[in-house]
């Protein structure tokens, strides 16, 4: 579980978040939406510790961020998986040697146990066959999948992903989309997901913290979404005619 | 306010560079990429210029002796002093911060765009000890081409004086042999090392902290050179002034 206090962030000329308090449950895929520039990156980026907070505080599993050692953090960061939006692969490597970077960097593992840890993950991520592959010669959707893969490798305790379903077709952002969800569930861990895509709140929002201007603007999952009469979730969740329709369906008016 | 705050910046970039080390089986192969990289991979460039340049340099110093009292010999020595005390190891690292600096700055600076650096904080591994060292050390090596450019100057030298006709093939060689002082040497190699750091560590720091998109990459590769260029220069000012005066 990962506990969200009183947060508040400010850059030199503005506060991007203005006092955020929320709770990221285990077994769960939590989503956090909101329009750009509603601090969601932010966030992300403060619970990952790369942001520092000047007020508030963020615990994982009841043990405070801030107050952890060195080596307290190092351990913590070793138990995070990290699915970037670009994908962020690293270039000179390739896709196994990228999967298998987070286990040469933190476990004594010899080479042939690295080697079925990295089968494994990219069999997981249904890649099986591109072991060899630069990620430069992957599809957005393939690299995307390498991330997960690399991600949950060394068995994460916290799994973070910015906007997984960027770029992506929206059948291999469904596919993306459940996949990260069984994830969760398969390994019980903490999935906190940074998104746009409606779909993915949709379709994997078990539970849904919505940011407008750097505060929480309202709390729900999948099924409250549809429920809600808040103007500022609805005006932007229900923003397009398709899941206006969506939702007078869902709730009998049509 | 701006200059105080990279320095500043610079400096502490430094001294994270040596916190919390990368692990010793994978630093390893970092150190022998990034040698094959920034020294194997500039071993033809340097040579190709230090060879034509050792030329020049004889060519010009032969045809500015016109007085007949002066020895013929005077070509070789002159050429030597050029070479060792100020082609090799400033004129040569100018030439480096373009083309190895602006490789360091281009790689690490994509690699800030698409968050790979983020990638390597998030799982707690100090990205300036994993960017920067290997390439502070693998530039330790650099004296090794800086004796190439050397060599190669001065055989270029003889080449362009001999088959130029400017003077014989003995009165060179007795001429670069002539009043050798080894604490050149030591001056050339000095130079060399503290250009070797600059070399990898400025335009790691332009790379690292660059923001934007590709076209800051090209920007920042560019002050990366200059400012290479320029602490190049003023170093080499001050440690000439400081070991030969």
């Amino acid at each position: 579980m990962i506990e969200v206090k009183n947060l508040h962030k400010s850059f030199v000329d503005s506060q991007i978040l203005k006092g955020i308090s929320t709770v990221f449950e285990k077994g769960k895929t939590n989503l956090i939406i909101g329009q750009s520039g509603s601090g969601k990156t932010v966030l992300l980026k403060c619970l990952l510790g790369l942001f520092d907070y000047q007020k508030g505080s963020i615990s994982y599993d009841d043990k405070l961020f801030l107050s952890l050692s060195p080596n307290e953090k190092r351990t913590l960061r070793s138990q995070i998986g990290m699915v970037f939006q670009g994908g962020a692969l690293f270039d000179s490597l390739t896709i196994a040697e990228n999967v298998m970077f987070p286990l040469k960097m933190f476990t004594k593992q010899s080479i042939s146990e690295m080697e079925e840890r990295v089968n494994s993950a990219l069999k997981r991520v249904n890649l099986e066959n591109a072991h060899q592959k630069m990620p430069s010669e992957a599809s957005g959707g393939m690299q995307k999948r390498v991330a997960i893969a690399r991600a949950i490798v060394n068995n994460p305790k916290y799994l973070f992903c910015d906007e997984p379903n960027s770029g992506l077709d929206p059948k291999t952002a469904i596919v993306i989309d459940n996949l990260i969800q069984e994830i969760t569930k398969e390994y019980n861990i903490v999935t906190v997901i940074n998104s746009h895509d409606m779909n993915s709140v949709m379709e994997i929002g078990e539970k849904i913290v919505f940011l407008k201007d750097g505060l929480k603007a309202w709390e729900g999952n999948k099924d409250t979404i549809f429920k809600t009469d808040n103007k500022v979730v609805t005006d932007f969740v229900y923003s397009s005619n398709l899941f206006k329709k969506v939702r007078k369906m869902y709730l009998g008016e049509l | 306010m701006n200059y105080l705050h990279n320095i500043g910046s610079y400096f502490l970039m430094i001294a994270e560079m040596f916190r919390k080390p990368t692990k010793w089986s994978v630093m390893k192969l970092l150190i022998l990429k990034d040698i094959e990289d920034l020294i194997i991979g500039s071993l033809g460039i340097v040579a190709f210029i230090s060879f034509f340049v050792g030329g020049v340099v004889t060519i010009q110093t032969a045809l500015n002796i016109d007085n007949p009292l002066i020895p013929r010999y005077l070509v070789g020595f002159a050429t030597r002093q050029s070479i060792i005390l100020e082609f090799a190891p400033t004129f040569i690292s100018v030439i480096m911060a373009g083309k190895v600096g602006s490789f360091i700055t281009s790689s690490i600076g994509t690699m800030r765009v698409t968050e790979q650096i983020d990638a390597l904080e998030v799982m707690g591994i100090n990205s300036v000890n994993y960017l920067v060292f290997p390439k502070t050390v693998a530039l330790l090596l650099y004296p090794f081409v800086i004796s190439i450019a050397m060599f190669l100057g001065i055989i270029g030298g003889m080449a362009a004086c001999v088959f130029g006709g400017y003077s014989t093939f003995e009165d060179y060689v007795i001429g670069v042999q002539m009043d050798f002082l080894p604490f050149h040497m030591v001056y050339a190699f000095i130079k060399t090392l503290v250009f070797a750091f600059l070399l990898a560590t400025i335009p790691s720091f332009h790379g690292y902290y660059m923001k934007g998109g590709a076209l800051e990459v090209g920007k920042a590769s560019t002050t990366a050179f200059v400012w290479t260029s320029v602490a190049i220069i003023l170093l080499n000012y001050i440690l000439t002034q400081m070991l030969l005066s």
